[in-house]
């Protein structure tokens, strides 16, 4: 495989067509008739995921760098570069959002059904900005990508939306926005920091090298971690999450809950903790994190525990696990780090299908109230499976690939915070204190209403969807140190890098 | 060859763009009189004139680009042959383009004199080329007024329209009001300093001849008349009126060009006369961009007539491009000179798809009646949803790139708390950039208001295709735009310095 790979130059030419596939696939799609739209955008993204799987071989495990990087000047008076590349970090945000892709695309063929031309080529431009978000080794490009995310899903939840999704869709755009563009004035600061002798840079490497005193770094960690608590999202800048996630489309709240999350606790690793080093181990900043991070665990699952709406109930679930990414990443140990990663993983893939399952069960009965179901286990056996293995990798059950990220962030945790850590260890209690009573009501309990008697199982296309993303959530369950030896390198690196650079003498003047 | 202003024919060569325009004005102005008047039934060939005017236009965008061929040389004191001068006529030259694009279909509808309407857009357009390319406080101010009484007569131009007429008169009893501080102002720098030259202000004030009560008295009333001129708050009551009033292709066109040459003039009398004493301004421009900004955004919210939204987002970008004046530097003025292009094509553009959508007598305004645009004629919608995001300053579009300009621009200069405001009013402005876009793509038609066939001229499709490209264009390869936009920048920095050596 690795042979066949440096044969056809895959490393140079990969992250590009990744990133700019989805935007031809968007251009043909918009240059077809409706009709094929959905099957076109299937096709791309398929192909594309196809490709991706060739950066598991092609990547090299030990290396912590960028591998298969490119820089060229993009705008060269602002020192602005079109630079990618990937480590052991955004490998497998990058594949993970190939892997999404082709699913969310099947799993909206009957879900979306009027102006589909423009549904798919928003999806698709969404894509390029998700893995241009995932590659982008220069800030400016970063922010663009991050921006661009932002006007598909605002657009998805938008039009395709439930009753009250212009409300939804803009309290999502505003919330995000408000951080970002804080962001943008960090990133600023940041050039201008670069800028020294000679001309600024927004190359990730050269403001690497950038030395900030421990009172810019708080500031500008202060606008960083803004931006990616509020993408997170992090109690208490989740108040926009239920109502994205509820208002949005199946495939909508597919891409939100397991990519766009996931951008937040990306942009932690990839920028607060190397970039502002001091700040991130500074103990007031290490204290609110893991504060912010328990309180949206345990307090999500107390608040998803009363939800009626399923989906709701899903959407709070997102954001107590992704409590246990924060807590886990800024624990600063390579247990915590690694666990966050694959919590942010297999939250991906098992929120992913919590959503699409809840969005057949929709396409069925249009209601995603619990209690209107009941018995479902009889009548839609397959359903039944999926739904259970889902919530029990939700839940994080041993052999499951909710139990090794949990677990490894919390013994993480542990090691430098135990008291945080035995309170987050409630919330894997409280999870299974929401999750299965809604198992219940769904798929045991009697089977009393007329409606659900004559539900169809799932559909060839439906197991299609979701017997891949069963298999991963049990493979990563069993066998997660291929995906562990991956990321422990970069992992280790920015670890280093966190405890030994110290920050910048005080300028004399301030 | 080189401009060393020996003979007077060098002088007619500096001022090629402008002589040619005025040429081509009269000439258009005459074509219109052999036409015939306006009362005469519509006929096959109407809009000929707009086409022509634009002929000149190109040919003045020729003798422009021609200048960038002649080394400028001493001599000249009043006309600057700079980069500021020749980027500042790109700018006022693709407004003017674009105007009269989007203009015939209106001017017909209304019936309108056709050689006046498009004449008077050349001449103001002279106005402010020369505006953007003297050195001398008299001279811009006689360029003010060419361009602002070709600005007022316009405005009220659809005199049977009373919105119309009132919207004339208002600008033109505020605009002379205006015109008033900046005269007396110009008034006291001159006794202050003994010349209206700003090379030699800049010497005076440099080597402390200057008296410094008048000059400081100067300098405010001088910031007075040119807040009004760029609309910035609380100079800005007449704004949203005038630009309501007025027939939407001359909003679009006072909006964007008008505008941008107050701005360019604001650039070069700070910048180059007063730049040696910034503290005598700065609290003043400090105040305009962040009153103009927050105060600007926050109106716009409530607006529901889009005219009206569009005249606030103007008046709040005002207040960004103050920012760049603000900053002193020359990535902030290079800043201010990109923005200033992008906006030019971004707004005007916004403006054609209002002009296609509100219908003959200019009735439908409401937000309401876009609502569904999206499905009913979705090219526009999709136009316009281009021109907002890059209006709210989107990635991947030119109002992004120009908001980073100048972002980078006050950060050199370290205005961070200015640069906060900056973003967080930008957030602001996003709410009501999305309304309009929500209203097109997330909304149905209501079923009462039969929505009026839309019909896009052909001239039209050329000026949203022309504002389309040149918006994303700049937002995704806008590297040439920067170095052009910073040679621009760098020729009025540079050769304010170079006065200040040559000046006896």
């Amino acid at each position: 495989m690795t042979s066949l790979l440096q044969a056809v130059a895959f490393d140079s030419w990969i992250l590009h067509v990744l990133v700019w596939g989805p935007m031809a696939a968007m251009l043909h799609v918009l240059l077809e008739d409706e009709e094929r739209s959905g099957h076109i955008a299937f096709g791309w993204t398929l192909a594309l995921f196809v490709v991706s799987l060739g950066l598991w071989w092609s990547f090299t495990v030990g290396d912590p760098g960028f591998q298969m990087a490119s820089s060229v000047p993009w705008i060269e008076a602002w020192g602005v570069h079109y630079a990618l590349g990937i480590d052991g970090i955004s490998l497998f945000m990058v594949l993970l959002s190939c892997f999404t892709a082709p699913i969310t695309i099947l799993g909206s063929f009957r879900y979306i059904t009027r102006r589909r031309k423009s549904f798919y080529a928003l999806m698709l431009l969404l894509q390029t900005g998700i893995i241009g978000v995932f590659t982008a080794m220069d800030l400016m490009l970063f922010y663009v990508f991050f921006e661009l995310t932002l006007v598909p899903m605002y657009f998805i939840v938008g039009v395709w939306g439930g009753k009250r999704r212009i409300y939804a869709a803009v309290k999502f755009f505003l919330y995000t926005a408000v951080g970002s563009l804080l962001m943008l004035v960090g990133i600023l600061y940041l050039y201008a920091a670069t800028a020294g002798a000679g001309d600024g840079s927004f190359a990730y490497l050269d403001i690497l090298g950038a030395s900030l005193s421990m009172r810019e770094q708080l500031w500008l960690f202060a606008a960083f971690a803004l931006a990616f608590s509020i993408k997170v999202p992090l109690f208490p800048f989740h108040t926009w999450l239920p109502d994205a996630h509820v208002e949005a489309p199946t495939p909508g709240s597919v891409v939100l809950a397991a990519i766009l999350l996931k951008m937040g606790t990306y942009g932690f690793l990839r920028f607060l903790l190397p970039f502002f080093p001091a700040a991130s181990q500074h103990p007031s900043v290490v204290t609110v994190m893991l504060v912010l991070g328990t309180a949206g665990i345990v307090y999500a699952a107390w608040v998803a525990a009363v939800q009626p709406d399923a989906k709701k109930l899903v959407a709070y679930t997102s954001v107590a696990h992704m409590g246990f990414v924060v807590i886990g990443i800024f624990a600063l140990t390579l247990n915590g780090i690694q666990g966050g990663l694959v919590v942010m993983i297999s939250h991906g893939i098992s929120t992913g299908a919590l959503f699409l399952i809840l969005g057949m069960l929709y396409e069925r009965r249009h209601t995603r109230l619990t209690g209107e179901f009941g018995g479902l286990a009889r009548v839609a056996p397959m359903l039944a499976l999926a739904l259970v293995i889902t919530a029990l990798a939700s839940i994080g059950l041993p052999g499951t690939s909710g139990f090794v990220g949990e677990f490894l962030a919390l013994l993480g945790t542990f090691e430098t915070h135990p008291v945080t850590a035995v309170i987050a260890t409630s919330g894997v209690i409280f999870a299974a204190y929401y999750m299965l009573p809604m198992v219940q009501r769904v798929l045991f309990n009697e089977l009393d209403r007329e409606e659900n008697r004559s539900m169809p199982d799932l559909s060839r296309r439906e197991i299609f969807i979701l017997s891949p993303m069963v298999a991963l959530m049990i493979v990563i369950g069993v066998a997660p140190t291929p995906i562990l030896e991956r990321m422990e390198p970069s992992v280790e690196a920015i670890l280093e890098r966190v405890h030994t650079t110290p920050p910048a003498e005080e300028p004399a003047d301030s | 060859m080189t401009l060393d202003f020996s003979t007077p024919a060098h002088y007619l060569l500096a001022l090629l763009p402008e002589i040619v325009l005025s040429v081509w004005g009269t000439v258009v102005l005459l074509a219109g009189v052999w036409k015939g008047g306006a009362t005469s039934a519509p006929r096959a060939g109407s809009g000929n004139l707009a086409v022509l005017a634009m002929v000149g236009v190109l040919a003045a965008a020729f003798a422009n680009g021609w200048l960038y061929g002649l080394t400028p040389g001493q001599g000249s004191t009043m006309i600057a042959v700079d980069r500021f001068h020749l980027f500042a006529n790109w700018i006022f030259l693709l407004a003017a383009m674009l105007a009269l694009a989007i203009s015939p279909a209106y001017v017909r509808r209304q019936r309108l004199q056709e050689g006046e309407f498009h004449a008077l857009v050349l001449f103001a357009t002279v106005g402010m080329m020369l505006m953007g390319g003297t050195r001398d406080l008299i001279v811009i101010f006689l360029a003010l007024e060419v361009m602002s009484i070709s600005a007022y007569v316009l405005s009220g131009f659809n005199r049977r329209d009373p919105k119309s007429a009132e919207s004339g008169l208002k600008y033109f009893l505020l605009g002379a009001f205006s015109t008033g501080f900046l005269l007396y102002g110009i008034a006291l720098v001159y006794g202050a300093t003994g010349s209206t030259n700003l090379g030699l202000i800049a010497l005076a004030i440099g080597s402390g001849a200057a008296v410094a009560g008048l000059l400081h008295v100067g300098i405010a009333l001088l910031a007075i008349g040119f807040a009004f001129k760029v609309s910035a708050i609380p100079f800005h009551m007449w704004t949203p009126d005038v630009y309501e009033g007025a027939p939407s292709p001359v909003t679009a066109f006072m909006s964007a060009s008008v505008k941008a040459a107050a701005f360019i003039a604001f650039a070069r009398v700070f910048l180059v006369g007063f730049g040696g004493i910034p503290e005598s301004w700065y609290a003043i421009g400090w105040w305009l961009a962040a009153l103009t900004m927050v105060i600007a955004n926050v109106i716009a919210l409530a607006q529901t007539n889009v005219k009206r939204l569009l005249a606030y987002s103007s008046i709040a970008h005002a207040g960004y491009l103050l920012v760049a004046i603000v900053a002193l530097n020359q990535n902030a003025t290079a800043g201010l000179l990109f923005y200033l292009l992008v906006y030019t094509a971004m707004n005007i553009g916004a403006f054609a798809v209002i002009l296609c959508v509100s219908g003959h007598g200019e009735e439908r305004l409401g937000l309401h009646r876009y609502a569904g645009l999206g499905a009913r004629h979705p090219a526009l919608a999709v136009c316009l949803t281009i021109f907002l995001l890059s209006l709210a300053g989107f990635p991947g579009t030119g109002g992004f790139m120009g908001k980073i300009f100048i972002l980078q621009g006050a950060a050199e200069a370290g205005l961070w708390t200015l640069s906060v405001v900056f973003v967080l009013t930008t957030v602001v402005s996003y709410y009501y950039y999305l309304r309009i876009a929500w209203y097109m793509w997330m909304r149905e038609a209501a079923e009462s208001d039969e929505p009026d066939p839309v019909t896009v001229p052909l001239t039209m499709r050329f000026a949203m295709g022309a504002a389309v490209a040149v918006v994303i264009g700049l937002g995704v390869f806008p590297g040439g735009g920067v170095e052009f936009a910073r040679a621009g920048a760098e020729g009025l920095l540079t050769a304010g310095a170079l006065l200040l050596g040559a000046a006896p």
